[in-house]
């Protein structure tokens, strides 16, 4: 009992004395010209860990950085501006409040220097907020909202992987050009889905096509059931060319599984999905999507790099990243390059540092940081699912049909953006 | 005239999922008073079970549909028996928190092994493609779904009204107190007739998981609109809760096709015509109609 005490004080003021010491930035273990805040680097991921977006972002992103502080720290070695890097990772639940009150905590509490990924768009702009208001960097990977980098804008808000316009300006308008030119949209309605089916009529009249008929479905739909919409579909005049669906997650499940039973696409009717991950191709089978076009930000078998990385990745976690952790990854590498360069962690160089700088890397193809409004534009690409018969390697269930230039992937910055 | 059938025909199928869950909490809330908040949870572990046999053993679907409602029924056996027994001589809440509970568990039991994202599972080659009717055409799984439901609605009702379990379960639904002071020992069947409520849950689910995203929280939605139905049926009316589970099923479907301007109107349908009904008749539409006074 004695003994177990007396542990238990040593442990504490071993505690005591790291806190002191993270803190002082000037006790004895420091080597006097240090260029970084308490000679640390604390990389904070704030996700969804436990529900609906944990699978395709989640904990693995977590790994997903640990693996990029792992790649800096063999590159520069001892010439690195710091050996301490390390990651933090709270759960927000897709809570707004929640997410604000975890942001909060990380850069008062935990030092931490940049937060990343966020997935949920309410979420993701009131961490914004806070990262405006604290002036510490901020990386969105997983939300898709375009208010991110336009009226929800600031100095230290960068938006990476993807968004909303992409994922219409892609799918909307290749699939008009390509398959149909009428659509049905359909789509869960709050924000997000509200968000989508705006930028997918805007992208589709744009090439041409026509909007013959869209349905908000109730959001969350409790009773799982699409069969009215998949059947007013099939009887719209003229025939829609395409089902547009912009449901995620187990609701894209249920829509696709209802689309199949009622055979939409033997009645000519095809399926284009808003926005998809790997991750639900996996779950609802390629045999389920067979034929599905849809936006891509990130393939883990587009070539060698790509494969290479997915390869360490699933050693790591037992799955092939999506768009979102290889994203994560390279988020967390182009922050820990630029701290590098600048030789130090202050958050107002750092932006000055990514402004304007253009990245090529595991992620990002002909990547460019756009200073105008913090916009991250890159190549996308255009995807579609293999019949089952051309599924040859599990994970491997899409072709690449076309690349979409990092200039036209991203919409112009808006005006409403003022940094 | 054909757009209305095939909504119609829709809203039944959605109906009978319905049905077959506010069925089994109706009897299990007239034999024990027990509200029994998992049954979501049951369904959802009978979808989950049909998944499991499926992918890890190889069972196909018509297996699956006898041995998972069975399995379930045994855990339900056994959970009546190791908690909800203890807590019915208390207020009603002390269940409902300990079901809540139950239905926590479960689901996160479910998440740590399977993960959140929905598990792949495809209806049996016997029941892919449609069936002709003329006037339209509808997917055979959803025509077996429908006639299946109504089958086994029917046959509860057949035992509930012809055998002497039957009797004795309407009796102690009815008058519980009257049951008792005839001698009839009421307390042998609330073990089984819980488990048969459960086995219900798990032959819905197991029906489910073609149709329906087999993931952890499939039944933390649904059983909320399941509630509604019990509660517009009559809580506790055996005929009441499959009446009210297809005619629910059939007004979501309609609002569905004909208010789609009015999206908020269809998302809320089912509590708008529960309140109508409480207004109405606070016992809901059949509650008084089972025991007259």
């Amino acid at each position: 009992m004695v003994m177990r005490r007396t542990v238990g004080l040593v442990a504490a003021a071993t505690a005591t004395a790291l806190v002191v010491a993270g803190c002082g930035g000037g006790g004895p273990q420091s080597d006097g010209d240090e260029k970084v805040t308490g000679g640390a680097i604390v990389l904070g991921v704030l996700n969804d860990q436990s529900g609906a977006y944990s699978e395709l972002s989640g904990r693995n992103s977590v790994t997903a950085v640990e693996l990029a502080i792992a790649d800096f720290q063999a590159k520069y070695g001892d010439r690195a501006v710091t050996t301490d890097i390390s990651v933090r990772s709270a759960d927000h639940q897709n809570k707004p409040d929640l997410a604000n009150s975890k942001a909060q905590e990380m850069y008062d509490r935990q030092g931490v220097d940049l937060i990343l990924d966020v997935p949920t768009s309410s979420a993701a702009l009131r961490v914004a907020d806070v990262a405006k208001e604290k002036r510490r960097l901020y990386f969105n990977i997983s939300a898709a909202t375009t208010d991110l980098t336009g009226k929800s804008c600031n100095k230290y808000t960068f938006h990476y992987a993807y968004d909303t316009y992409m994922l219409a300006n892609g799918t909307g308008r290749t699939t008009t050009e390509q398959v149909g030119r009428n659509w049905y949209i359909l789509y869960p309605n709050y924000a997000f889905g509200q968000d989508m089916e705006k930028s997918f009529s805007t992208a589709i009249a744009d090439a041409g096509g026509q909007v013959v008929g869209k349905d908000g479905a109730p959001f969350p739909n409790t009773s799982g059931d699409y069969s009215s919409y998949l059947l007013k579909a099939a009887t719209l005049d003229p025939k829609p060319d395409v089902l547009g669906t912009m449901q995620a997650g187990a609701e894209l499940v249920n829509v696709v599984k209802q689309y199949n039973e009622f055979e939409l696409r033997d009645k000519g009717v095809g399926l284009a999905v808003g926005l998809m991950f790997i991750t639900d191709i996996h779950s609802l089978t390629p045999a389920a999507l067979a034929g599905t076009t849809y936006t891509d930000a990130w393939y883990w078998n587009f070539d060698q790099q790509n494969r290479e990385f997915a390869d360490r990745f699933q050693q790591e976690t037992g799955t092939r990243p999506s768009f979102a952790h290889a994203a994560n990854y390279s988020a967390a590498t182009q922050y820990l390059e630029a701290v590098q360069a600048a030789g130090t962690d202050d958050a107002d160089t750092i932006v000055a540092e990514l402004e304007g700088k253009e990245v090529n890397d595991i992620f990002l193809r002909n990547g460019k940081i756009r200073a105008e409004d913090h916009r991250v534009i890159h190549d996308a690409y255009l995807a579609q699912v293999k019949p089952q018969s051309e599924v040859t390697e599990e994970w491997d269930y899409v072709r690449i049909l076309d690349t979409i230039p990092a200039e036209e992937a991203f919409r112009a910055p808006s005006p409403d953006c003022t940094l | 005239m054909t757009a209305f059938l095939q909504s119609t025909f829709n809203g039944l199928v959605s109906g009978a999922f319905y049905a077959l869950l506010a069925l089994g909490l109706a009897v299990i809330f007239g034999m024990l008073r027990v509200v029994n908040f998992a049954h979501g949870a049951f369904y959802m572990l009978g979808a989950f079970g049909a998944y499991v046999l499926l992918a890890e053993a190889g069972v196909p679907f018509w297996a699956a549909l006898v041995v998972v409602p069975l399995a379930l029924a045994l855990l339900g056996m056994a959970l009546e028996r190791a908690f909800i027994h203890r807590l019915t001589r208390l207020d009603p809440l002390y269940n409902f928190l300990l079901t809540f509970g139950l239905t926590l568990i479960l689901q996160d039991l479910v998440k740590l092994r399977y993960g959140v994202q929905s598990s792949p599972y495809e209806a049996p080659a016997g029941l892919r493609g449609s069936v002709d009717f003329g006037l339209f055409d509808f997917p055979t799984y959803r025509v077996f779904i429908l006639g299946f439901a109504v089958a086994v609605c029917v046959g509860v009702w057949w035992a509930l009204a012809r055998t002497r379990v039957g009797m004795v379960v309407r009796a102690a639904t009815e008058r519980p107190e009257l049951t008792r002071a005839l001698g009839i020992n009421v307390g042998r069947w609330i073990t089984p007739v819980f488990g048969f409520g459960i086995a219900l849950a798990g032959l819905a689910g197991v029906l489910a998981a073609p149709m329906r995203a087999v993931n952890p929280l499939m039944g933390a939605d649904l059983i909320i609109v399941v509630f509604a139905v019990v509660v517009i049926g009559g809580l506790g009316s055996i005929f009441g809760s499959v009446a009210a589970g297809f005619g629910i099923g059939m007004v979501q479907a309609w609002a569905e096709a004909y208010l789609s301007a009015f999206p908020i109107v269809a998302q809320t349908i089912v509590f708008i015509v529960m309140a109508a009904v409480l207004l109405w008749r606070p016992a809901g539409l059949f509650g008084r109609a089972e025991a007259p006074a």
